[in-house]
């Protein structure tokens, strides 16, 4: 029980997705200009992170030690195809959902932090169980990242920045200085 | 004959500065900053990422007749996969060091965006020669970055290059530099100067217009 409170712990905080391992910045950087959106986009990439360590545990348990060398191919396909089914699904089932997060769902598929988490989850060993807390921690440490880099976005817009350093440059060095807040966590282990 | 030579140049050295896909494109963010905390980690990066990218340009410029347009993408990342996978077992059993400390980054080298941009924008549109040249031209200014950015991190991080170290013992580490929030600091700064680069540009392009027109 203890350790999956640490796992839970690393990943959202200390081992941060998108400030420590640097997975998922094309959305952390592209789609933070609003806070609502960044929300959603978090919650949705949450789901999706969700369904694919289940996928990554079911492969590597039934195929993938039969044939290792097939893991990024399977891992890419399988995903990929799962949420382009679950997205069907929910566009059956629940519309208002579908429209939750629905146009999200097939940028997420190519965002890094899902790769990133399966072969993260398989190099450590995980079990089911352990897999499914670490993608909820990172799933919800991402959409932290993303709702503080677009709550400082839109403060920034109301005040007077040089044209110069507008658009990504100042998007970097204002995750630069959040990824440094972050390090802070790092004290947390020690402490135990 | 000399036409054919000039448009595979130009394709090749679009993607050195003009198009150059970290610094203009904003491409492949994710290995660019996990993996430039040292020269050798973002030179190794940069030579896997150009053989996957050239590798799979040729592949998919050459099966571009036989791949169903409704599949396309599936296809295309199948083949990038299966480079990436090359290339894994290829630094695995040749440079364990390195690999083990580029760790998971390698088989990420599949997301990353800029690869299968290339794919869908310009191998599967074009010649295979041209797609090559593309390639080559994209890998080489992908590297390009990594590689400035790898070692601007690396002087001031740790005080040395590829390992040596360049100053004195007095030299008091920027130990930031090499962690996490160094990379994205160090990128914010570059993409500063190549703004400032390219307004200079302009202003000056449009002082020498301004200075034509008065002229005639």
């Amino acid at each position: 029980m203890d350790n999956l409170f640490w796992i839970f712990i690393s990943s959202l905080l200390i081992n941060n997705f998108v400030l420590t391992y640097f997975l998922g910045l094309c959305p952390f950087l592209g789609v933070s200009s609003s806070l609502e959106t960044s929300f959603r986009l978090g919650m949705a990439t949450t789901f999706v992170l969700i369904i694919t360590a289940l996928c990554a545990w079911i492969l590597n348990t039934y195929l993938l030690i039969y044939a290792p060398y097939l893991r990024l191919v399977s891992f890419i396909v399988v995903i990929a195809s799962t949420v382009q089914f679950i997205e069907m699904v929910i566009k059956k089932l629940s519309p208002v959902l579908f429209r939750a997060l629905g146009i999200f769902l097939p940028l997420i598929t190519t965002n890094c932090a899902i790769l990133g988490l399966a072969i993260f989850a398989t190099n450590r060993s995980y079990g089911l169980v352990e897999g499914l807390i670490y993608a909820l921690g990172a799933g919800l440490g991402f959409t932290i990242a993303m709702v503080l880099l677009a709550g400082l976005r839109e403060e920034s817009e109301l005040s007077d920045v040089p044209a110069l350093i507008q658009g990504t440059a100042m998007n970097l060095i204002i995750a630069g200085i959040l990824s440094m807040a972050f390090m802070g966590f790092a004290g947390l282990f020690s402490a135990v | 004959m000399a036409k054919d030579q000039n448009q595979n140049y130009e394709e090749f050295v679009k993607g050195l500065w003009r198009d150059n896909p970290v610094f203009v494109q904003v491409l492949g963010m994710c290995p660019m900053l996990a993996v430039t905390n040292s020269a050798i980690n973002a030179l190794t990066m940069g030579l896997a990422t150009f053989f996957v990218l050239v590798g799979s340009s040729f592949l998919v410029s050459s099966l571009k007749q036989f791949i169903p347009k409704q599949v396309r993408i599936s296809s295309f990342i199948i083949i990038i996969a299966t480079f990436v996978t090359v290339i894994d077992y290829t630094l695995l059993a040749l440079m364990p060091k390195v690999h083990k400390e580029l760790g998971a980054f390698i088989p990420l080298i599949v997301a990353n965006c800029m690869i299968l941009g290339r794919q869908e924008a310009f191998a599967s549109r074009n010649t295979v020669k041209l797609a090559v040249m593309d390639a080559m031209g994209m890998a080489s200014g992908f590297m390009i970055a990594l590689f400035t950015l790898g070692a601007i991190r690396e002087i001031l991080g740790d005080g040395a290059l590829f390992g040596v170290k360049l100053f004195g013992d007095n030299f008091e580490p920027w130990i930031i530099m090499i962690l996490p929030p160094g990379g994205f600091l160090t990128l914010g700064l570059i993409l500063l100067c190549f703004n400032w680069f390219t307004v200079r540009k302009q202003q000056f392009l449009e002082k020498v217009a301004a200075a034509e027109r008065s002229g005639a």
